[in-house]
């Protein structure tokens, strides 16, 4: 009100009371302020827009600064999504137990059966194993390269609407480098993408920017695994005479040395007009762990039943 | 005087709570569920707040706070940087034209003002990634999310009103 008093001799002039002055005067600031406030508000929204397009660009152009941001930003918010995950799976480890608990006596029976059949299966790996070594013996083949491995726990679904990736809480403090092949208990799910101190993103194989050099299971016939937002990536680059059946087994192929040869990645789901799709044995929605392999330091780290 | 300093960081608090609440809601939406079929259904919880708050209480939800929000959202998820902070912009301005229509208004027909609002927002953001990433993404799971999200603001609307009253007098 004190800036405002100055302009107000010439209405005290023409005769107005002191409120009556007040009122007045105040309200030319407020004809005034308004117009400016509102353009104000209009420059600051460009310029904020400005700086959102420029950093489209900055993130497409030269992505260094924008992954480094990305990386900063995760390191920080790790132990808080950590925390708040942390609930989330104990709650649904115990509604499943509960359903377990149900079905205790059929399980038990059903593993009695598959224990069975599988220390067959034990007896025939046995015996593979020790007739392939001495096969390797024979051929004087350099041994397979041992890897080591790091598990992270699946802290968040950072995806979104158009990209397939999660959050896992392990990172460059964890000797976690980019690159590194990402799998569970039952297969292949993507490829460390963005490393932080201790945060590291991972793409996942259903991913449209995916691309793994895999085999078949059966044929060693080369091809690449590509995603495509949906759960079941397609199989590109197959020779045109490869006969592919439904069910056929697909596993990493170790080409490009960043992946090691022969993880399991998925089964050929259907395939039509020479196109192939895959169904990856990963379970999506249990994905709570996920292995990250080292496979490039594997002289330096030798790790007994690290090779899988 | 020591009440005085009390008092002043009681005030800074409830006015900064809007801006961290939302921030608290998009590392929320990307907290796994492991829920079978569920993920591709996490409404857009920023959105929902920075519409809710520039509705209410815009002197709580500054542009520059949008930005920020839009800019944390852009770097923590995979997604392309810039393009959460442009639909969140997009937002606000489309609240501040609408602002006349929206005073005094009741929940129904500010949430009925939030179904376009929503759409344009989300419209934006899949036009902006085709762009940016030069290739067309499938339409669905935009859609799938955006009526998410006009299915889940009554909800969250609900929860950031009992905020709004007992944290912001």
């Amino acid at each position: 009100m004190g800036l405002t008093g100055a302009r107000g001799p010439e209405e005290l002039g023409i005769g107005f009371g002191q409120e009556d002055h007040l009122d007045r005067s105040s309200s030319t600031v407020l004809r005034l302020a308004a117009p400016v406030k509102a353009w104000i508000q209009r420059s600051a929204l460009l310029l904020l827009i400005t700086a959102a397009v420029a950093l489209m660009l900055l993130g497409r152009i030269e992505s260094g600064i924008v992954q480094a941001a990305r990386s900063t930003v995760a390191d920080a918010v790790t132990p808080i999504l950590d925390f708040a995950s942390r609930p989330i799976s104990g709650t649904v480890d115990t509604l499943e137990s509960a359903q377990n608990l149900m079905a205790l006596a059929k399980e038990n029976a059903d593993l009695r059966e598959a224990n069975r059949r599988l220390r067959s299966w034990q007896a025939v790996a046995y015996r593979l194993e020790a007739q392939n070594g001495a096969l390797r013996d024979l051929l004087r083949m350099a041994p397979d390269p041992h890897s080591s491995y790091v598990t992270a726990r699946v802290v968040a679904d950072n995806g979104g609407a158009f990209v397939r990736s999660v959050l896992v809480n392990a990172g460059r403090n964890h000797s976690v480098v980019q690159g590194q092949a990402a799998v569970t208990g039952e297969g292949l799910a993507g490829r460390v993408a963005q490393v932080g101190a201790r945060s590291a993103q991972v793409l996942l194989i259903t991913d449209m920017n995916s691309r793994i050099p895999v085999m078949l299971a059966h044929s060693r016939e080369r091809a690449v695994l590509a995603g495509n937002n949906t759960n079941r990536p397609a199989l590109l680059y197959l020779g045109p005479r490869n006969q592919v059946e439904p069910g056929d087994r697909i596993l990493t192929s170790g080409d490009g040395g960043v992946f090691p040869a022969g993880l399991p990645v998925g089964v050929v789901a259907a395939s039509e007009d020479g196109k192939v799709w895959v169904q990856p044995f990963v379970d999506w929605d249990r994905m709570e762990y996920l292995r990250l392999i080292d496979f490039e330091l594997s002289g330096l780290l030798l790790s007994a039943g690290g090779a899988d | 005087m020591r009440e005085d300093v009390w008092h002043r960081l009681d005030l800074i608090a409830r006015k900064i709570l809007p801006f961290f609440v939302t921030l608290l809601l998009i590392m929320a939406a990307m907290v796994p569920l492991r829920v079978p079929l569920l993920s591709p259904v996490i409404p857009a919880l920023p959105l929902i707040a920075v519409y809710y708050w520039s509705v209410y209480k815009p002197d709580l939800m500054p542009i520059w706070a949008i930005f920020l929000i839009g800019l944390f959202h852009d770097l923590l998820s995979a997604g392309p940087a810039g393009v959460g902070i442009l639909s969140l912009l997009l937002v606000y301005g489309l609240v501040e034209s609408l602002r006349r229509l929206l005073v005094g208004a009741g929940f129904l027909a500010i949430w009925l003002v939030f179904v376009p609002v929503a759409a344009a927002a989300s419209l934006s953001t899949w036009l902006l990634t085709c762009l940016i990433e030069t290739r067309l993404f499938d339409l669905e799971p935009t859609l799938f999310q955006y009526f998410a999200t006009i299915a889940g603001y009554p909800c969250l609307a609900w929860v950031l009103s009992q905020l709004q009253r007992s944290l912001i007098r």
